[in-house]
């Protein structure tokens, strides 16, 4: 008996957390008292309706709903205005709750002269991952957005240099932290391997970069760059960022024959996604 | 908060200027080799490179020997931490959260037990809260002596390296006393910790505290007023107040810059603001002013230490709390309920109610969030990591900009990163 436990338990580590079903709204909390924080009553009196809830969780900890078109505004006032001062972004990120449900963008605020903590959240709907980039206010958010971007595939609108930052540039897998991600990903084992061994030099590089070595490919004694090396590379960066590919499902049977695949196997990967 | 200015002890040397200012040779002198002039040079550093600290790999456009541009590339040890998170109760987490930040484990163990306590609305014991501003002080001067450590190598100063190491070496005896493990500690439990304080801790975390003064002042005897240390880390990779600010910089990188801004000080958590201890603040912002910074707060890391052995008290260190803390052992041995009890934690897992909750440390490198999300099951739906070594590390390009290629060096030392944390 204790063994089909144990079972039980270690097949509960390959599952995810049990979501509500999709019917509810992701937990907002109940509504907080705006007298209890001056940054709240003032985004109230000045953006009115682009605020659209505010919460207190864990005991202290303000959460603010914004409108998702108005949140770079509101945050520049945040960071701008005098009686507000937020220059420190501790944090964006986003939560995904899964079966459906709009993800959520986090900011974090803190304010060093007030000492003051603010917590900033704007509603996407899977079918408009789209947002306005606060690079321009805090430079911070230049890595935190491509975290994100990478990861649960939002758009920041008017981000400088909006690439992927933890997987590769052609990953093509989608995003890991979206909960309809499997944990080992969609590709099976050796579709990956396949990839990873077929990878070009230039996958490497940002397109910045390879354009610098192409007027001089001399220099450095860098590896001379073909150009269909770096036309591939734009094809396949430009097929990940489709939401709408259909991944390859896992097919293990066919798929542990390295030896006969290679380069003529990488080849053919576009025409199957 | 007590802002110490700090000085600049150069000593007087030929190559210094009346106001101490390094005198630096031009390396490619303008008009020299006129068709070498903007012909730009890409190199690639890393991702295996003994002085990137990990798989960092940093690709450089050069001028010459000027560093135009650099554009870090990380992800080389991405492990998807924060999404194996959500597959793992609360308790499993643990575990990957220590080896994030494999310099100081306990903090990253502490500051998630103190985020997922918040979210529960636990208030941890007496005992536990001293306990783990020990372990947590403890683990900051064990970064910081590596830190000191690595970047004198990596700077050409093999010594110092060997006293740090030995330093820490008595550190990971500790670590190992109080969970049985060096690096990956796992000593926290939601609610409490792994086990009690193993008999003799006390006496030996306090032997050491009163020893390291020593090592100190041999490695700044070593460092601070060496010519060579101070030409090549003084007015490198500075960064301005606000700059500093508007990056994210946080912890003694930002200190450095002349921001007193230190969580312990400015949102204290476990009492902090009861220690006597100084924020450390520096003045110019660069790699000089860092190391500066970070020597001083491990001396004021042994005061906060020195302070909370004096006030340890005893008691118990768990929670009384049946839902979140194990039966004792020997209950599970003798009574059917205990057993009950102990099998429906370990297997159910410890539920946590709807809601979020983000709880700020000032680790070694920064500040360290823990950002946790609830739906009211035994598994996070969302278990976010504020990594600060991972936003120290997009200042880097800023702060190298301009410099020779052998600064990057000094420069990606003194920013202190952790790759495994960087890339989670």
């Amino acid at each position: 008996m204790a063994g089909e436990n144990l079972k039980d338990a270690l097949a509960g580590l390959e599952s995810g957390p049990e979501t509500t079903p999709s019917g509810d709204a992701a937990p907002r909390g109940a509504a907080g008292d705006d007298a209890r924080h001056p940054s709240v009553q003032a985004l109230r009196t000045r953006f009115g309706d682009a605020v659209l809830h505010h919460a207190v969780m864990s005991g202290d900890e303000h959460v603010v709903y914004v409108a998702p078109e108005r949140s770079a505004e509101l945050l520049r006032w945040l960071r701008e205005d005098g009686e507000q001062q937020y220059d420190l972004l501790k944090d964006v990120t986003a939560v995904d709750y899964g079966a459906g449900r709009p993800l959520e963008v986090v900011y974090e605020l803190w304010s060093i002269p007030h000492r003051r903590q603010l917590r900033v959240k704007a509603t996407l709907p899977l079918d408009a991952l789209v947002i306005d980039s606060v690079e321009p206010i805090w430079k911070t958010a230049n890595w935190l957005e491509r975290e994100v971007y990478d990861l649960f595939g939002i758009h920041f609108e008017g981000h400088p240099d909006l690439r992927r930052i933890m997987m590769p540039e052609n990953y093509a897998e989608g995003h890991p932290l979206r909960k309809d991600f499997p944990l080992r990903g969609r590709f099976s084992r050796a579709e990956q391997t396949r990839r990873s061994l077929s990878m070009d030099v230039t996958d490497n590089y940002t397109p910045q970069e390879l354009s610098v070595m192409e007027e001089d490919p001399d220099a450095a004694g860098v590896t001379r760059l073909s150009e269909d090396g770096a036309a591939r590379t734009h094809a396949e960066a430009s097929g990940s960022l489709n939401p709408s590919a259909t991944p390859r499902r896992p097919n293990d049977a066919d798929d542990y024959s390295l030896g006969t695949s290679g380069s003529a196997a990488g080849g053919t990967q576009g025409a199957q996604l | 908060v007590s802002t110490r200015t700090v000085e600049y002890l150069v000593s007087r040397s030929p190559e210094l200027t009346a106001d101490g200012r390094l005198i630096r040779m031009p390396v490619l002198p303008q008009g020299m080799e006129p068709e070498l002039e903007g012909e730009h040079m890409v190199i690639n550093i890393g991702p295996q490179h003994p002085a990137t600290h990990g798989v960092l790999r940093l690709v450089l456009e050069l001028d010459g020997e000027t560093v135009i541009k650099c554009t870090p590339h990380i992800g080389y040890l991405h492990s998807s931490f924060e999404k194996l998170g959500e597959y793992r109760t609360w308790n499993q987490v643990i575990p990957l959260t220590d080896r994030m930040d494999y310099l100081a484990p306990l903090i990253y163990n502490c500051a998630y037990a103190m985020a997922v306590e918040k979210l529960m609305g636990v208030e941890v014991t007496e005992r536990c809260k001293v306990t783990r501003v020990i372990c947590m002080e403890l683990d900051r001067i064990f970064s910081h002596l590596l830190w000191v450590g690595t970047t004198a190598i990596d700077i050409g100063a093999f010594t110092v390296f060997l006293y740090t190491f030995q330093e820490r070496e008595r550190i990971y005896d500790l670590h190992e006393a109080l969970t049985g493990a060096r690096i990956t500690t796992s000593s926290t439990r939601i609610g409490g910790m792994m086990a009690d304080l193993p008999p003799g801790w006390v006496e030996a975390v306090r032997h050491f505290a009163n020893t390291l003064p020593r090592t100190l002042d041999e490695v700044e005897t070593l460092l601070t007023h060496n010519n060579l240390w101070v030409g090549r880390n003084r007015d490198i990779g500075t960064i301005s107040a606000a700059e500093a600010v508007s990056y994210g910089l946080t912890g003694p990188n930002l200190r450095a810059s002349g921001v007193a801004y230190d969580v312990r000080k400015d949102r204290p958590y476990y009492d902090y603001e009861t220690y006597d201890f100084d924020v450390v603040v520096g003045e110019h912002g660069d790699c000089y002013d860092r190391y500066l910074v970070r020597m001083e707060e491990i001396r004021q890391s042994l005061r906060i230490l020195q302070q909370a052995l004096d006030r340890l008290p005893g008691g118990p260190m768990n929670v009384p709390d049946p839902r979140l803390i194990l039966p004792g052992k020997t209950d599970v041995m003798s009574d059917m309920e205990s057993m009950i009890h102990h099998f429906k934690i370990v297997m159910e897992g410890v539920r946590a109610p709807v809601g979020e909750s983000w709880y700020s440390v000032e680790s070694s490198k920064g500040e360290l969030g823990m950002y946790v999300v609830s739906d009211g099951g035994s598994k996070p739906v969302r278990w976010r990591v504020r990594g600060p070594s991972f936003i120290n590390l997009s200042a880097l390009p800023r702060m190298v900009e301009g410099h020779l290629l052998s600064d990057v060096i000094t420069v990606n030392a003194s920013i202190d990163i952790v790759l495994g944390e960087i890339d989670r």
